[in-house]
């Protein structure tokens, strides 16, 4: 830099230094140490296609025309002259192909949309499986639980502005399923929100109110919820992998200014670099195909966009069944898929760190991060969620399933019908097996060390494999937190130690710990004998303890 | 062998700056002239009527025995039905090049639906076989001048009625889509204009019929035009992924779009590789 330049930012510096303060605070926050490891990035993937989305939201804003008027085509899309269509269906028209860059901008915007919740997910995975939610970190959980939940709602929002068929088809089902499934209240509530019952509603007041919803009321509420999520991941600093510098008084890693930022902004462009490719050579949701919305058509493949997509799945397996209760017909085959599953999945996720908590009796800070393999349990669970979540997305595909692969489209939907209900408990099974296996073969290494492919031969004329002991990174690794049950469970034993066994809640709550911990492979274990024991009773079989306590039963 | 076929290449679709040059006035006006013309002939005799009287008495005969040595086996030696294949009777010429030009008959394997493949006779020897079960019971005829007929058609049109009429089956852009029990409607992107004013007329497996009354001639062409038109039509947004909507985008965003940034991720990210 040269002398005058540097002269005139040190000014305006100590100008606004001055005037503001906060020099010394704003350097101690240039500092901050950010972990250096591609699993913490995920999260900023999600933030990046957010900001990629207001960008190109913005511009869409200009051009799109949210009215439900009826006007007749003339545009420069032959297949669609002389049609009549809603103002907003032909707006988004124009915007694909009379708008000098409309078309890419639309298609940026809508792979942003897709990589947003997509990226949200893999951010909350990367959280879960290494238990980052844990104390004190539970309230940015919640927070992210909430992002998710408004994204979903963000996106469909979105996708039913172009008033186009397949927009039509997912709003049309979604009314049918929230507003008209619910007893009695649901009927007002549709009232209230399209200002008459469907379509007709739709015709003046409920494309101007969605495009409200869409481009002001939930951008700004997820503005502000990612503006706190950051704010607090700030103030309570990252998480951080487990090492041999690493304890869980500090931080280790690359300050923010200036290593943090430059990796950052390099990320920044990469994601939209990413999303300006994908839609300048993909095609993504072409309404000019799927013409305007006509309540009477539908077509093969209506699907709705991925995040939607395990209510779709879920509607598309649930058996029709209808209950009449007081004179009210409730649809369960609409209520259980659509609303009543898909709460139960989020509610789960929202509330597992604070089940975790009370299952482990594990309420100390956290913020050395799990090997997912060290917590067997919770691992398992996460995987059978995710099965439950893979097999209700797939399911929504079952008419591609079939027609790609030539397979019956009942037999299929029949298949998913027992996945949904064994897909998770296996998942559960063998990711857990495969934890524990894991752990075996950790300990294995830490006390034998590590293969060297080198043989040796003995003076007594055997062979030998020479071993080394493990690189300290590996040690670091290898040495750290596998949750033992915390010697104080003040709950569950009582003054003298001995496991209170009044009160059911209590008992569960025994049980529930067990089933966290007692499965792990005992550190320090030799090799294969107890560690093999452990890892393999049989449930319900005699076990070695590891709480100190009595086995009860 | 497939002469149809050949022909069945689609026009362009010329339409659109064409419209603006000064002459097209008198263009239009020739094409009005012509439609006009063009209606009155339909009246008269719908494509598939002016055909039967093309028939000669060898042509069926050729038939007859083209019949029995390939398709008496199910259908009976007088087509009247059998326990392996339905009554031709009253099924029409039209039914029978469909069946056959598109290689679905004779069906080689008996399964939940007869595939299309490379046909098993000329277009003489279908004409033949055509020809034979029209004598036998009547029947929709085969469509003559499909092929000329379709440029003219209502091409916005076309495209409202097949998204109200086909696109539950054949998919949005007729990429096709699986029905119940492992039946499935084929993707048009193949087909002939002769075969599919022929689908549309004879109503094949577990598609309906759709008579003159349902869509008329007019309305068939316009259908026709308009599945031409966006087969050949370009992605205006790049790659079509299939053109079967937001099943493989969503698959393009995970695979490509997490995929992509999750390496430049761990790129960005990465450390000099230490040894375990
Ligand atoms: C192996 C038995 C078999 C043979 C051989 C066979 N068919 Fe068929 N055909 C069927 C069956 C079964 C159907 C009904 C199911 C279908 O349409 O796929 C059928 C349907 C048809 C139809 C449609 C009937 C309608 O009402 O639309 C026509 C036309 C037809 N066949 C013509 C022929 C001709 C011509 C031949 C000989 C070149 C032939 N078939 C050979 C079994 C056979
Ligand atoms: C109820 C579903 C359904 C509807 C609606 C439907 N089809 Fe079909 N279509 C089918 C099925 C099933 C087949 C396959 C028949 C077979 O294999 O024998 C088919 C076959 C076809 C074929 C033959 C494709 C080939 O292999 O060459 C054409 C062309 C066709 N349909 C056009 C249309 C058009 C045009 C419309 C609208 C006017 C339409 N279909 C409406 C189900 C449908
Ligand atoms: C989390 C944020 C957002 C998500 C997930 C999202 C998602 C979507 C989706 C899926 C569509 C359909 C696009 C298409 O037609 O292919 C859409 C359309 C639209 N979005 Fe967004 N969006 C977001 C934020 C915004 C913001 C902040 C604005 C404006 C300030 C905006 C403005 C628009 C407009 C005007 C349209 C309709 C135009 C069109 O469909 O082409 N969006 N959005």
């Amino acid at each position: 830099m040269q002398d005058p330049t540097k002269k005139l930012l040190a000014g305006t510096g100590k100008a606004l230094d001055d005037r503001f303060g906060g020099a010394a605070g704003l350097k101690k926050q240039m500092k901050k140490l950010f972990p250096d490891h591609w699993s913490f990035m995920l999260g900023e993937i999600a933030l990046y296609s957010f900001v990629v989305l207001l960008l190109t939201g913005v511009f869409l804003t200009f051009f799109f025309k949210p009215s439900m008027q009826e006007v007749v085509y003339h545009g420069s899309y032959a297949n669609l002259d002389g049609l009549r269509m809603s103002e907003a269906y032909k707006s988004t028209i124009d915007l694909s192909f009379d708008v000098r860059g409309g078309l890419l901008m639309r298609q940026i915007h809508h792979w942003a949309a897709l990589l947003f919740v997509a990226a949200i997910m893999v951010h909350m995975m990367r959280i879960f499986f290494t238990g980052a939610f844990r104390k004190p970190r539970e309230v940015n959980w919640l927070i992210g639980i909430t992002l998710f939940t408004l994204a979903m709602l963000e996106g469909f929002a979105g996708y039913t502005l172009p008033d186009d068929l397949l927009s039509g088809v997912g709003l049309r089902i979604f009314v049918s399923v929230v507003f008209e499934a619910i007893p009695i209240v649901g009927t007002y509530l549709l009232f209230f929100t399209f200002g008459g019952p469907f379509p007709d509603g739709l015709q003046g007041d409920f494309i101007p109110r969605l495009f409200i919803v869409h481009v002001l009321l939930v951008p700004g509420i997820l503005l502000a919820l990612i503006g706190a999520h950051m704010l607090i991941m700030w103030h309570q600093k990252h998480t951080v992998w487990a090492s041999r510098k690493q304890t869980n008084r500090n931080t280790v890693g690359f300050p923010f200014f200036p290593h943090f930022i430059a990796k950052t902004t390099a990320f920044f462009m990469f994601v939209f670099g990413a999303l300006a490719l994908l839609a300048t050579f993909a095609q993504i949701n072409p309404i000019w195909m799927y013409g305007p919305y006509n309540p009477v058509d539908v077509t093969a493949g209506a699907q709705p966009d991925w995040y939607i997509g395990i209510l779709e799945g879920g509607l598309r397996i649930m058996p029709g069944v209808e209950s009449v209760f007081l004179g009210h017909t409730i649809p369960w085959n609409t209520l259980i898929p659509a609303l009543i599953v898909p709460g139960l999945l989020f509610t789960f996720m929202a509330l597992y760190p604070f089940f975790e908590k009370w299952a482990t009796g594990d309420n100390s800070e956290h913020h050395v991060l799990n090997r997912p393999r060290n917590v067997p349990t919770r691992t398992g669970i996460g995987v059978a969620w995710l099965a439950a979540y893979m097999i209700l997305l797939i399911a929504g595909g079952n008419d591609i399933i079939a027609k790609t692969f030539s397979l019956s489209f009942n037999t299929i939907t029949w298949i998913f019908r027992f996945a949904i209900f064994l897909g998770p408990v296996i998942a559960f099974v063998v990711t857990k097996r495969i934890c524990i296996g894991l752990q075996r073969k950790e300990e294995h290494l830490l006390h034998e060390g590590v293969e060297t492919g080198v043989i040796k031969r003995l003076p007594t004329g055997g062979y030998e494999e020479t071993t080394r002991t493990p690189s300290p990174e590996l040690l670091g690794r290898l040495e750290t937190n596998r949750p033992d049950v915390p010697e104080d469970m003040p709950a569950l034993t009582d003054g003298r130690g001995v496991e209170a066994r009044n009160g059911i809640v209590k008992r569960l709550r025994v049980s529930a710990q067990r089933w966290y911990t007692q499965d792990n492979v005992a550190r320090g274990a030799h090799g294969d004998g107890h560690a093999e024991e452990r890892g393999e009773v049989e449930p319900g079989a005699q076990r070695p303890e590891l709480t100190g306590g009595r086995t009860s039963d | 062998m497939r002469s149809r076929s050949a022909a069945g290449t689609p026009p362009r679709p010329g339409s659109r700056p064409w419209r603006r040059r000064p002459f097209s006035r008198y263009a239009l006006l020739l094409l009005a002239l012509v439609a006009v013309g063009g209606f009155y002939a339909g009246v008269q005799s719908s494509p598939q009527a002016d055909a039967a009287q093309g028939a000669s008495k060898a042509q069926i005969d050729q038939g007859r025995e083209l019949f029995q040595t390939s398709c008496a086996s199910c259908h009976g030696i007088n087509g009247q039905g059998t326990s392996t294949g339905p009554s031709l009777y009253g099924a029409g010429a039209a039914a029978v090049d469909f069946q056959v030009g598109t290689g679905r008959m004779p069906l080689s394997q008996p399964g939940a639906q007869a595939h299309s493949k490379a046909p098993r006779f000329t277009q003489a020897q279908i004409d033949a076989i055509a020809a034979y079960i029209q004598s036998l019971s009547g029947g929709p005829d085969i469509p003559r001048g499909v092929d000329q007929k379709y440029s003219d058609a209502d091409l916005a049109a076309g495209g409202q009625l097949f998204r109200a009429n086909c696109m539950q089956c054949h998919n949005f852009a007729g990429e096709g889509g699986a029905l119940s029990n492992g039946k499935y409607a084929p993707a048009l992107t193949t087909s002939t204009s002769t075969h599919m004013y022929e689908a549309m007329l004879t109503g094949p497996e577990n598609m309906p019929v759709f008579s003159d009354q349902t869509l008329t001639p007019d309305e068939k062409l316009s259908i026709i035009k308009y599945v031409k038109t966006i087969k050949s039509d370009p992605n205006p947004g790049g790659h079509g992924l299939g053109r079967i909507g937001p099943v493989s985008e969503g698959l393009v965003a995970w695979l490509v779009g997490i995929g992509v940034c999750v390496v430049a991720a761990m790129w960005i990210t990465a450390k000099k590789k230490q040894e375990d």
